[in-house]
């Protein structure tokens, strides 16, 4: 697709419009990257069924702050509890979180935050996340939709998802949710109303999400998250042959009307930490602004996206994404073909998409999947990625390389101790081919230790 | 003067040799490691002739100037005596030669060269027990200090440190050298170079050179006015004032004593030949090797690695396999070769970055370096070990060389293999191996889509060990190395 049919099929997704109401309105001046802004009241959308007004910033809660505790890594109670509290202060009300997340603690986290608020202040969002085959059973499908009312301490659930539907395809998703009869149970408990907006979330097998969206009629889905970025619209299938653009997964849904969840708006981080030329040309455009608040303000430039989830680790993320959204000011033409670019220009690099979600770990080997890529990541942004012993600076970035490495990643962790047994190549939402990663990470590695490049 | 020069020479070998023994990033070796080279004890056993003769040469010209300026143990005595002097002042005094035990251990030093008992060669070995004590107590210091620079640097985003693991490679290296340092060292401090003229076998070899060295200090009896504070002085405690002679034998050519003498009556020059001081025989023993006799011997306790995070599945420490034959550095060719000729120095276990080398706790060899897997491998491009060795035990060997050098053989155990135990695919021994000499075979004869073994060609694996530090088993490794007598080219 040329620049001229993708600029006009973003054009043709806006009529496509869900109601959406803007307030501006006089605020706080906040600090964010050092300068002073003014800022207006939140964006909020609102969907068609319930008539929730959301948020056009969710919290994703999958990236909790941690301490170190007893030699352990656990959640920062206090530090999401003032995360928490300021983004509702600043007009977020919608808070993601699965039984999942932070090895399991995420929702018990945010439940305890959430207490502290109304009710009526928040829509809290969670998953049915019956990966492993043994909880598959209708019992233990069941048992953990109703662990999920007790960790975040509430007796109905705003927003409920299938969790990824399309990973391990059309026979994981009959084992968790038909052959158990568990999507009739969740369709029950929202005639009962202990679920107020019944939807899924989708990575991998699209075979999948073109049949729950046929279903429409018979399961009139109030919503569905998706991924979307200014990479994955067009390029998602740079990562994965199999996967699916973002521009398809969207326009599916607004043509049925259904909003859209946005998760990945940033890829995990990684279109905040674009290599230099790429961050250059962005910041002449819009000098205050961060290089993050390009991919959030293309994301919610989308009129039938609901909103926009992040998962704010820390409390500067927050503040600028609250800035961003407060109110959102949307991507212009010129802007649209300039992140187009920049996903073009990006993939040139030989960086891994990982988004580091740590659905890989634990690694049965002890490797630390995610912190090997993201150092990998990091060397080619900051340019310590030497390609030749010829190079000017081959010695300093080899260096900067391998002992980066080994400070990054205990040497117990790295790539080398990978054996290939793909067992993680399953739970990757990205569907990087984590083995070969790993070997062809290696293989540079070993080119660098030996000076053979 | 002659006391400043001796001094400054000195200073320069101790603080050069000290940081060869220190330095773990192979830096400083392609500077200082001359200086190993230019040790007596090496040289013997790497049959380095010209080094021997220049040392023979020099003993013959100027004295036992190699005791004084260019050993590391009599330099730190030195030290230790220096400040020991400056407490008690004109402590020393002239005590008779015990020639008899200095003739006798050097008599089983030689025995046991020729035996090939290196273990108790290397625990005599002046040079040797110095590297020891730097290697197995000060190193780890070193270490430390360097760690919290990289932290530090780290901190800073800065790449100029980086951390290196500290682990004690062994308990009883670290006890021999405990004990020798506390020995040598109070003998140092009470009795000056005791150690040197009485158990030192390059000491009492090139003393009894030393006797027919062209110059000597000598004492002009004209002039002398028997105060003794030469021989107050004299840390060998060789001068007999009553008698005004010297024993040569003894004399280390410190030329403290011609600094001190108030009335020049000392000086260093040619002298026609004299005769010799008397000579009793003092039958007095010191229990001195008994002490270091008693040794430990217990195994190794690898240290524990941090506890593991969060999301972090836990890793077993591998344990050190007992191997039924020891594997030696490429370059060694032989164990017998290498076990012959170490000194036990310890300089290729400072030097080691891949935490193979270690001083091994058998008792055959103790003190001498084993190669061991459980750490990491014998890396390809790394040949720093056999740059380094003085004592022409481990020859020196180029990264091609080495590449095609067979130091061992790697063993497999079907029992513990994860394909075969656990059925999971792997086969990280023969995507990790750098000759290609695994590959993975079906297991099953009749069906070519059963689940792949490794197969090892025992004539093209080289015994790196890269097969056994990275497979996936743990505390054990499913595959391991055995070393062999005879290295060979493949």
């Amino acid at each position: 697709m040329d620049r001229r049919n993708f600029l006009k099929s973003i054009a043709m997704t806006s009529l496509a419009a869900v109601g959406c109401k803007e307030n501006n309105g006089a605020g706080s001046p906040i600090v964010t990257n050092g300068n002073k802004k003014e800022l207006g009241k939140m964006t909020y959308r609102t969907t068609p069924n319930t008539g929730d007004k959301v948020s056009l910033l969710g919290y994703g809660c999958m990236r909790w702050p941690t301490i170190q505790q007893n030699g352990k890594k656990v959640i920062d109670q206090e530090a999401v509890n003032r995360l928490v509290d300021y983004a509702i202060e600043h007009g977020v009300n919608y808070f993601d979180t699965s039984p999942a997340y932070c090895e399991g603690f995420s929702e018990r986290a945010i439940g305890i935050a959430l207490k502290r608020h109304p009710r009526n202040k928040f829509y809290i969002a969670t998953k049915l996340s019956n990966f492993s085959p043994d909880q598959w059973s209708r019992e233990a499908s069941i048992k953990m939709y109703h662990n999920s009312f007790k960790e975040l301490q509430v007796d109905y659930i705003d927003y409920m998802l299938l969790h990824g539907i399309g990973m391990g395809g059309m026979n994981a998703y009959n084992g968790r949710y038909i052959d158990n009869g568990i999507l009739d149970f969740l369709l029950k408990e929202r005639e009962a109303g202990r679920i107020r907006n019944l939807g899924f979330s989708y990575h991998g097998d699209i075979e999948v999400f073109d049949l729950l969206l046929s279903q429409n009629d018979k399961y009139h889905w109030d919503f569905v998250q998706i991924q979307l970025n200014y990479v994955d619209w067009l390029h998602a299938k740079a990562v994965n042959k199999r996967n699916t653009n973002g521009e398809y997964l969207y326009n599916e849904l607004a043509k049925r009307n259904i909003p859209a969840v946005i998760m990945e708006p940033l890829l995990g981080g990684r279109l905040s930490r674009l290599v230099t030329f790429l961050q250059e040309r962005l910041k002449q455009r819009r000098p205050d602004d961060s290089i993050a608040s390009w991919a959030f303000r293309y994301a919610g430039s989308f009129p039938n996206v609901l909103t926009v989830l992040s998962g704010m680790t820390y409390m500067e993320h927050l503040q600028d994404n609250v800035a961003t959204y407060s109110p959102l000011d949307p991507c212009t033409e010129e802007e649209l073909a300039l992140l187009e670019q920049t996903a073009q220009d990006m993939l040139k690099f030989p960086s891994i998409p990982c988004t580091n979600c740590q659905y890989c770990m634990p690694c049965p080997y002890g490797l630390n999947i995610p912190d090997i890529f993201a150092h990998y990541n990091n060397c080619i942004n900051d340019d310590n990625m030497p390609t030749s012993s010829r190079d000017e600076n081959y010695a300093e970035a080899r260096r900067a390389f391998l002992v980066g490495y080994d400070r990054s990643v205990p040497k117990l962790r790295q790539a080398d101790h990978c054996i290939g047994c793909k067992q993680c190549l399953y739970h990757c939402p990205q569907r990087i081919d984590i083995p070969k990663q790993m070997e062809r990470i290696n293989n540079y590695i070993e080119d660098l230790k030996q000076n053979r490049i | 003067m002659l006391r400043i020069i001796r001094r400054i020479f000195a200073s320069i070998f101790l603080i050069g040799i000290t940081l060869l023994f220190l330095d773990f990033t192979g830096i400083i070796s392609s500077y200082f490691s001359w200086m190993a080279k230019v040790q007596f004890l090496p040289a013997v056993m790497s049959a380095n002739l010209i080094v021997i003769a220049v040392l023979i040469v020099s003993t013959l010209i100027l004295g036992r100037v190699y005791c004084s300026v260019i050993c590391p143990m009599g330099i730190m005595q030195d030290v230790i005596s220096h400040w020991s002097g400056r407490i008690k002042k004109n402590r020393f005094s002239y005590s008779n030669e015990k020639r008899i035990l200095r003739v006798i251990v050097l008599c089983i030093f030689i025995v046991m060269i020729l035996c090939g008992i290196g273990s108790a060669v290397a625990l005599l070995a002046p040079y040797s027990a110095y590297g020891r004590i730097v290697t197995n107590i000060v190193q780890p210091g070193y270490i430390a200090i360097n760690n919290m620079l990289a932290d530090w640097a780290e901190a800073n985003n800065s790449f100029a440190f980086y951390r290196t693991d500290l682990w004690i490679k062994s308990v009883s290296a670290l006890a021999v050298s405990i004990v020798t340092l506390i020995t040598i060292g109070l003998l140092a401090w009470r009795h000056g170079r005791t150690y040197c003229n009485t158990i030192c076998p390059v000491g009492t070899v090139l003393g009894y050179v030393a006797k027919f060295s062209f110059l000597k200090p000598i004492i002009d009896t004209s002039k002398c006015v028997n105060c003794g504070l030469c021989s107050k002085n004299c840390k060998a405690s060789c001068i007999n004032v009553k008698e005004h002679t010297i024993d040569y034998s003894r004399c280390v050519s410190c030329f403290n004593c011609i600094d001190k003498c108030n009335k020049r009556a000392i000086s260093y020059r040619h002298a026609p030949k004299q005769k010799a001081s008397i000579e009793t025989v003092n039958q007095e023993k010191r229990n001195f090797l008994s002490m270091l006799g008693i040794m430990a011997t217990s195994a190794i306790a690898s240290a524990q690695e941090k506890t593991v995070d969060g999301g972090l599945a836990p890793i077993i420490d591998k344990k050190v396999i007992k191997r039924e034959t020891p594997i030696v550095p490429a370059g060694s060719q032989s164990l017998r070769n290498f076990y012959q000729k170490c000194t036990g120095c310890q300089l290729c276990v400072s030097k080691c970055p891949n935490g193979v080398l270690r001083p091994s706790s058998e008792l055959t060899n103790l003190l001498q370096p084993v190669m061991s897997y459980e750490r990491g491998f014998c890396r390809p491009e790394c040949t720093r070990c056999s740059q380094v060795c003085p004592a022409g035990a481990i020859t020196p060997i180029t990264r091609v060389e080495k590449s095609s050098t067979k130091i061992g053989t790697a063993v497999w155990n079907k029992e513990l293999c994860l394909p075969l135990a656990e059925g999971v695919e792997c086969g990280n021994c023969a995507r990790k191996c750098p000759v290609g000499a695994i590959r993975m075979i079906p297991s099953d004869a009749n069906d070519s889509e059963s689940i792949r073994m490794p197969m090892v060609d025992s004539e093209r694996c080289i015994g790196c060990g890269a097969c056994e530090n990275l497979c996936p088993v743990r505390p054990i490794s499913a595959i391991h190395v055995e070393g062999i007598e005879v290295h060979r080219f493949n």
